[in-house]
């Protein structure tokens, strides 16, 4: 434990001594204790690790903690607000049974949420192109493209 | 991974200083090759240059028929530049398509050019393009940038600063995506710079290459008719659990001719 890092993770300011090698996963699943962001092939393939960085979506197993100093870290556990009322895409994936045993899910939700910042209203293979970096071997993705479907929908609505 | 120790330079001149004071030491750019690679302690550099503060590295500069990047700029926002999309859509376009979109938030075309990944897209633009990269030491042209499999003629502690890309006519990025990295299985960048064509293909060899046979056909009739027959001699294309030489030769073809066709629509 050489060195600290700092950052605001989900709205609250955080800071732990670590090694440099830390990464940004283990930091907030180990350090942090926000076990929802996943571990899934630790060779950044399968994205079941996703967060957003100051906004953007990363693939937290291949990006360090010190490369998030100072920065805003949001994970699954982010989206809920704070009266407990599901982000509009957990809402999608729940209705359109977007998830069988649910280990990819927390990825998948947080890159679909980064997605549609960049495209409001992506078209089927849109979604299918830009989920390229989450893996599902439970569900095929039919459901998942349709959770985000529906999420696209609702949030053009609300915005 | 190994323990390493760590820097984050504010300046180039910083980060200058600490590669001389540093031994096996390395820059972090992105950190998306580089970080994967010291999981698998196939990398075990003693120390980090984390070149993420320094400011001046980022940015896309529109110039005289040409487009300056910042080596520290990121695939995201390369693809995302509607200058860029003006000047160069080929390459934004290749940008676009690199890995998936996360790595996109954090790797850089510094990174990826320092790396020279085999099947990295990058180089495939850059020597397409007759790029020049900028160092803070001098300005190497593309042509003479890639050496062999992660290979570069980077001397070291060389940082790359930036890299010049000249506009063309016209160009394109056609890849065969591996379906799980991303990487490409074959990828060709086709340019055009008023009727003088070049031709650059990646993942299919140790390092990126110049098919300069479909140069030429190409420089005289822009058309994927005219080059369909040609096929690159198979000996010296890497064979491996993704596609044979010989899958590779074709493939070279059939790419180029995709981004011929979709330059003709």
């Amino acid at each position: 434990m050489t060195v600290t890092v700092s950052m605001t993770l989900n709205g609250q300011a955080v800071a732990h001594a670590i090694e440099e090698r830390t990464l940004l996963v283990t930091y907030i699943r180990d350090l942090c204790r926000l076990t929802g962001t996943h571990i899934g092939c630790d060779t950044s393939q399968c994205g079941a690790c996703t967060v957003h960085l100051d906004g953007k979506a990363v693939k937290s197993c291949n990006v360090l903690a010190l490369q998030a100093e100072g920065a805003h870290v949001t994970t699954i556990e982010g989206l809920v607000s704070s009266d407990g009322t599901l982000h509009p895409m957990q809402e999608a994936f729940k209705t359109h049974h977007g998830l069988q045993c649910g280990y990819c899910t927390p990825g998948m939700v947080m890159s679909a949420v980064h997605l549609l910042k960049i495209i409001e209203q992506p078209t089927e293979e849109q979604i299918r192109d830009q989920l390229d970096g989450n893996l599902c071997r439970c569900t095929g993705y039919h459901n998942i493209i349709k959770a985000v479907k529906e999420a696209s929908k609702i949030m053009a609505k609300q915005a | 991974m190994y323990s390493f120790k760590y820097k984050k330079p504010v300046s180039i001149s910083d980060a200058q200083a600490c590669l001389a004071k540093g031994s096996e030491s390395k820059l972090l750019a992105g950190g998306q090759s580089l970080t994967a690679a010291m999981k698998l302690r196939l990398s075990s550099p003693k120390e980090l240059i984390d070149l993420s503060a320094i400011a001046e590295l980022s940015g896309i500069k529109i110039g005289n028929g040409e487009v300056t990047i910042g080596a520290m700029t990121r695939h995201a926002d390369v693809a995302s530049s509607a200058s860029l999309r003006t000047h160069i859509p080929g390459l934004a376009n290749l940008a676009g398509g690199i890995a998936d979109r996360m790595v996109r938030s954090m790797g850089t075309l510094g990174g990826s050019l320092a790396n020279n990944d085999p099947a990295a897209d990058y180089p495939a633009a850059t020597l397409g393009l007759g790029a020049s990269i900028v160092t803070n030491e001098r300005q190497i042209k593309a042509d003479d940038f890639f050496l062999g499999m992660f290979e570069t003629a980077l001397r070291t502690n060389e940082i790359i600063t930036s890299v010049i890309f000249p506009v063309p006519t016209r160009s394109a990025y056609a890849k065969f995506k591996h379906p799980a990295s991303r990487y490409a299985t074959i990828g060709v960048f086709v340019a055009e710079f008023n009727g003088v064509v070049r031709v650059a293909v990646t993942g299919a060899a140790l390092v990126v290459f110049r098919f300069t046979e479909l140069e030429k056909v190409l420089s005289q009739r822009f058309s994927s008719e005219s080059i369909a027959e040609i096929k690159i001699d198979e000996s010296g294309l890497n064979s491996d659990l993704n596609a044979d030489a010989a899958y590779r030769s074709h493939l070279i073809t059939r790419m180029a001719m995709q981004a011929v066709d979709s330059l003709q629509a």
